[in-house]
């Protein structure tokens, strides 16, 4: 064999046992690159709370929500802790309303909504609502009751304000299934 | 210098090998190494396999009955590392340190020195990982892929198996050295790249594999060994690290060592199949592009193995598609092969029917790796049975297929006796038949959901498990009929001829049988080229 030929063969063994090496180090390289990726990818924000977010909201409008409060011959006080709010459509809202029995015994009554105008109300969707049960307060009492609600993001463009009543009757010591029932008979 | 000068001189005195243990544990020549691995592998093959019964006996039935499930664990463990790093991997060393030189007609390995201590480092590795199961904790029960976070908490046998990993990967990477300057540096005159032999083809391809992917393995092990020891959080999330870094650099090193493993038993088929059809092989330059291509890609798709790990959607979709790319090169020689057969003459000794089994059998695997490429699928079927399946068809009926078309191949030149070819062909028709009964009924375990890994299933899989089981105690047995042809062919027999096989063409079937100690110390002219 001859000399040169020997000297090649030095030459290439130790390139790839350098090669090696390299690779070797590669490995480590890994993990740095590994976390940029994560990082690139968005997959390493275990350490971060999760943004909570409503893709549906649409940020692009505001409507203005009136809330008037009525009563219907009930010896009551009614009315909304906030006269109007602005609010996006497709966002949670959540409002509060105030009644106060003014008599010295308990009442019953039940809240009935209405809208303006009043094609709106297919877009009001009401999450929870004080109107959906009877409420009877004790003699003098104060209640503080909510409306969660979100105005659908297909609410037509053109309604700028909507108008959300209340009127609250008196259910006179029969509940509302036996007087439904008592209809139906 | 002076010093290497001296080993170098060595190699060319012509003396008579000192006698006795001596003579191999000394040795720096390429065929008794070569010989020396190939036992090596098939002692290891036996080992392997008799952890893989105790496996399938305690699968027999349902409940736990033979083993616990530690012991399972560790026996999972073992049966792996054991059959991809101590017989597999080593056969096909041991194939290319006895042909590579004789093929391209080179006396010797480039480093015959290093040569015997890649060897010799590969039996300490494996006492290593056999050592680990009497140590008290056990073996590393974590299966092959040593996983943290468990891989982290398992006790000394891990560490044993880590240093043995690491003198595994050492042995590699030297062999692969070797294989690279001999084939790159050696070539007879007249011998250029594109006329060599294929399996010198398939086997440069590997080696530069090996050096880009074992080191890989070596950090990540290392990784775990800091980890365990000496405070670093590379993959301990209490630390800042993230146990799924872990398979990422595992698996970039898992992929290429399957076609480390593929792409000899490639080679051999490559050499077989044309010497049993009469035929040049069809396709040469497209044979060369393909296993190129295989080894690029197969650098590109390992996160195929982790589809559940959480990677984005736009991750699993790209190594999904880049998975299945992998198929075209492999199908381009699969059809090769095909058309290397067609319209020759052929005869059916038992190297051909290993080959011809391969081709089937290899074929199959492929496809339902076809099937776990695709995501949505592999969700469901990931860390089941069908893996299972799928891994066996490639690797048994794969790579252990082609190592016995081989060996069957060129036992005539080692030996200088012809192989008794009767029963050659019992073993071959025992060994496929068992292995499909073992493993077939597998892809039926796995699509009804029996998860991997497990000692104990539910009622429902216990006539496939039997089944499974049984044809495995048949399989292993069978294996021992190999030992026995060989052992009778090194007795004596038919006298070979030089030329062996009337199809075979190259170099290595131009020296006398047996191959004398010393070959082709005049380099010969290549005169071939009929690709």
């Amino acid at each position: 064999m001859s000399e040169t030929n020997k000297s090649n063969k030095r030459t290439l063994g130790v390139l790839l046992g350098t090669l090696a090496l390299v690779m070797f180090g590669f490995g480590y390289l890994l993990v740095p690159l590994y976390d940029i990726m994560c990082d690139w990818s968005g997959q390493n924000r275990v350490g971060e709370a999760a943004e909570v977010k409503n893709t549906q909201v649409d940020k692009t409008r505001l409507v203005t929500i009136e809330f008037d409060t009525n009563i219907n011959r009930l010896p009551w006080q009614f009315k909304a802790k906030q006269g109007s709010i602005q609010v996006h459509p497709g966002e949670l809202q959540h409002v509060v309303f105030e009644v106060r029995n003014t008599e010295s015994h308990a009442v019953s009554g039940q809240a009935i909504p209405s809208y303006g105008p009043a094609y709106t109300a297919q877009f009001f969707q009401k999450l929870d609502c004080f109107c959906f049960t009877q409420q009877t307060l004790s003699a003098g009492e104060v209640r503080e009751m909510p409306v969660v609600f979100v105005i659908d993001p297909a609410l037509p463009a053109d309604v700028k304000t909507i108008t959300l009543s209340y009127t609250f009757f008196e259910v006179d010591g029969k509940s509302a299934p036996a007087a439904v029932k008592a209809v139906g008979a | 210098m002076a010093h290497d000068h001296a080993i170098g001189h060595d190699d060319h005195e012509h003396h008579a090998p000192p006698s006795g243990i001596m003579r191999w544990i000394t040795t720096t020549n390429h065929k008794d190494i070569g010989s020396m691995y190939l036992w090596f592998s098939f002692i290891m093959f036996l080992v392997g396999g008799a952890m893989a019964l105790v496996i399938r006996a305690e699968l027999f039935q349902p409940g736990l009955q033979v083993v616990s499930p530690d012991f399972f664990n560790q026996m999972i463990t073992l049966h792996a590392l054991i059959m991809v790093f101590g017989a597999i991997m080593p056969a096909f060393v041991g194939f290319s340190n006895w042909m590579i030189p004789l093929q391209i007609g080179a006396s010797d390995m480039a480093f015959a020195r290093m040569n015997n201590w890649s060897f010799w480092i590969l039996p300490v590795a494996s006492g290593l990982l056999v050592l680990s199961m009497f140590v008290p904790g056990g073996a590393a029960g974590t299966g092959w892929t040593l996983y943290p976070p468990l891989s982290i908490q398992m006790g000394m046998g891990m560490d044993l198996a880590i240093f043995g990993i690491h003198l595994l990967g050492m042995s590699s990477i030297m062999g692969a050295i070797n294989i690279i300057t001999t084939i790159l540096n050696m070539r007879a005159p007249g011998m250029t790249l594109m006329k060599m032999p294929m399996f010198c083809w398939t086997w440069l391809i590997t080696a530069f594999l090996l050096i880009a992917s074992m080191p890989v393995l070596a950090g990540a092990v290392t990784m775990l060994l800091t980890d365990r020891h000496f405070g670093t959080t590379f993959f301990n999330a209490a630390g800042g690290g993230d146990p799924v870094l872990f398979q990422h650099i595992f698996w970039f090193f898992g992929h290429p060592e399957v076609y480390i493993i593929a792409l000899p038993a490639f080679g051999v088929i490559s050499q077989v199949i044309p010497a049993f059809s009469r035929k040049p092989l069809f396709g040469y330059a497209s044979m060369v592009y393909a296993i190129a291509a295989i080894a690029v890609i197969s650098f590109f798709v390992w996160a195929h193995h982790m589809y559940i790990t959480g990677i984005p959607l736009t991750g699993q979709l790209y190594f999904m598609y880049a998975t299945m790319v992998i198929a075209i090169p492999t199908g381009v020689k699969v059809f090769n092969w095909v058309a290397t057969m067609w319209k020759g003459s052929l005869s059916f000794e038992t190297p051909m029917l290993f080959s011809l089994g391969f081709l089937f059998l290899f074929t199959l695997g492929g496809f339902s790796g076809l099937v776990l490429s695709i995501t949505a699928v592999d969700i469901l079927l990931q860390e089941t049975y069908y893996v299972i399946a799928h891994f066996h068809y490639v690797m048994v009926a794969g790579a252990v297929f082609s190592a016995y078309a081989g060996a069957y191949y060129w036992l005539p030149k080692w030996t200088g006796y012809m192989y008794d070819e009767f029963l050659g062909k019992v073993h071959f028709w025992l060994t496929l038949i068992f292995f499909n009964m073992t493993f077939f009924v597998q892809h039926f375990l796995g699509l009804a959901g029996m998860p991997r890994r497990v000692p104990d299933y539910a009622l429902q899989f216990t006539e496939f498990n039997m089944i499974s089981t049984i044809g495995a105690f048949g399989l292993g047995i069978s294996q021992l009929l190999f030992l026995y042809i060989v052992l009778k062919a090194r007795k004596g027999g038919v006298k070979a001829t030089t030329q062996v096989w009337d199809g075979a063409e190259g170099l290595e079937w131009t020296v006398p049988s047996p191959a004398p100690y010393h070959t082709f110390e005049t380099p010969p002219v290549f005169e071939g080229g009929k690709h």
